[in-house]
């Protein structure tokens, strides 16, 4: 997705500048994004909480800003600079974290975004951007130039099935047709799942549906979405992302606000490190039940309202 | 009397501490120490330096009354606003706070936030050649703060000539001297290892305070402001109960009196 995003920027930085911060971060990956925009390009080093509030000051005075790093690093190390700074200001900083959930795999924990949207929606102002496919990012990278507020990107790694034909860029989105339980995923363990689901042999078969944007005040659910889950009120959300300040449980809040009602939930979501051991990316999907095998199961339980 | 200003100066000075003063007392409020400390360069930089292309940032937010006041006496905050400081539904909270109110471009009182967002702004005049400087206090406690020193070494390196660090040394912080909680040694030799200009002043010295700050050398530029926490109150000077106490009745009548109609 990272190339993606560059190849985004690129092409937005050719419609009208902008001012690009990174902390130090992006070898192999932003070289011609940096070589394109020159001075516009500014490594602000392995400086966060300077790099997020330097950005705030930018665009105190109008620049467009986006701040580059480590997701973990992009929004933890820095996190009262965002809440002071830039959110309760409302200045339409834009912040990318690479490798949300476990996508940098055995790099270690440090390196992980377990909570990264739930904290960050917790802050005023705060719009949060989570991709499902790079084929996401122009349409993503367009939406958050034309935003005035505060947005973080969640970028990972694409994992667009075999012959699989990615729908348009929708905030919300039905990745795949069904006719029972309904499964919201939240970033591109979508693709996994759908992978996954090519050889589900069911009666009966679960419909996929992606959210990108957050938060739902501002990306309300579709009538189609809602259509679907008064079809076959039976949810079953799947995240890289902790149960705390999830979609999972934003959603379950909303649909009780809303009165949607709900038969059956299942939430499948980063459990942290069950076993204490590290590994890849689909290691510690495994472990928290975030395969495609363990989510098609959870959810074909909900089928069979075991 | 301070014989480097005339008397009108010294007038406002005066005008400016009673009722900041004022302000305090009524509302009940401490952080008078670091208030005083700020005021006499708060005043110069507002009356006898800045132009409309410069930017003020308030990085020690606890020093809000002081700049409240300040603004008051250039006509952009009224009797009737410093009236409502720390009241219900004021604009003029405890520290800066968020678009409140026009001259503070930032809300600040998380210390290590101001010289970071006032290098964003140098930055961005940087980049636009626009005319101006960018001025950001800090207290000096608040080095103790790693982001200042981010933001240290980023301003250095860009070459943020328009930018002017202000320190209020007053060698008290929350609970105790400066030297005693965390010392930071001889600041000056430090900051100038990064490789930026650095000078000390009598931070209650008028015309200092109006040389220092006018001086417009290429930067970034530190001026080690020497100041006293409480300065103008003799029983509040160089005390740490300064920092949080507000004043008491006897307190507050006496210091009007020390400071004179």
């Amino acid at each position: 997705m990272r190339n993606a995003a560059t190849r985004a920027w690129m092409s937005a930085y050719a419609e009208e500048p902008f001012l690009f911060l990174t902390g130090d971060l992006g070898y192999n990956a932003l070289e011609s994004l940096r070589d394109e925009m020159q001075d516009h390009f500014i490594n602000a080093g392995i400086a966060e909480q300077n790099m997020v509030s330097v950005a705030a000051g930018l665009a105190t005075q109008d620049f467009d800003v986006w701040c580059y790093s480590i997701a973990p690093f992009c929004y933890a190390r820095p996190f009262e600079q965002i809440r002071n700074d830039v959110c309760q200001h409302d200045l339409p900083v834009k912040l990318v974290g690479n490798g949300g959930g476990y996508a940098y795999g055995a790099m270690g924990s440090s390196h992980h975004a377990l909570e990264d949207y739930g904290t960050l929606l917790t802050l005023p102002n705060m719009h949060v951007y989570v991709p499902s496919f790079a084929g996401d990012l122009p349409d993503i990278v367009t939406r958050m130039r034309e935003s005035q507020h505060p947005a973080y990107l969640r970028l990972g790694h694409c994992e667009v099935p075999d012959r699989y034909r990615v729908p348009a860029y929708a905030p919300w989105r039905r990745l795949a047709a069904g006719n029972d339980v309904v499964i919201l995923t939240v970033g591109p363990i979508a693709g996994a799942l759908l992978a996954g689901l090519h050889d589900w042999d069911g009666s009966t078969r679960p419909e996929v549906w992606s959210i990108s944007e957050l938060p739902l005040e501002s990306n309300p659910p579709p009538l189609e979405f809602l259509t679907a889950l008064e079809r076959n009120p039976r949810l079953c959300v799947v995240e890289e992302h902790v149960a705390q300040g999830s979609v999972g449980q934003i959603f379950a809040h909303f649909a009780l606000k809303h009165g949607i009602p709900l038969e059956q939930f299942d939430h499948l979501c980063a459990l942290g490190y069950p076993s204490g051991r590290y590994g890849s990316q689909n290691f510690h999907r495994k472990e928290c039940g975030l395969d495609a095998a363990t989510i098609l199961k959870r959810a074909e339980a909900l089928v069979h309202r075991v | 009397m301070n014989l480097d200003m005339s008397s009108d100066t010294a007038a406002l000075i005066r005008s400016s501490k009673r009722r900041l003063l004022q302000m305090h007392y009524e509302a009940g409020v401490g952080h008078i120490g670091g208030n005083l400390s700020a005021l006499d360069s708060l005043l110069c930089l507002h009356h006898a330096v800045m132009t409309d292309n410069d930017l003020f940032v308030l990085s020690k937010g606890h020093a809000a009354g002081a700049l409240y006041v300040t603004l008051w006496s250039i006509g952009k905050l009224t009797d009737e606003d410093l009236t409502s400081f720390h009241q219900d539904r004021t604009r003029l909270a405890g520290h800066p706070a968020p678009k409140a109110i026009e001259g503070i471009p930032v809300a600040t009182g998380s210390l290590g936030h101001g010289l970071p967002l006032a290098s964003g702004m140098a930055m961005a005049k940087k980049f636009r050649h626009e005319p101006g400087r960018v001025f950001c206090l800090t207290s000096d406690g608040e080095w103790q703060e790693g982001s200042n020193w981010e933001a240290l070494i980023f301003a250095r390196h860009h070459k943020l000539y328009n930018l002017t660090i202000l320190i209020d040394r007053n060698r008290l912080q929350g609970f105790g001297t400066t030297d005693e909680v965390a010392s930071l040694g001889d600041l000056r030799p430090q900051l100038s290892s990064f490789g930026v200009t650095v000078e000390e002043v009598d931070g209650h010295s008028w015309r200092a305070l109006s040389d220092a700050l006018s001086c417009t050398d290429p930067g970034p530029r530190v001026i080690i402001l020497d100041t006293v926490k409480g300065k103008g109150i003799p029983s509040f000077e160089n005390k740490l109960d300064s920092h949080y106490l507000p004043l008491s009745d006897l307190e507050y009548s006496r210091a009007m009196q020390e400071l004179g109609s």
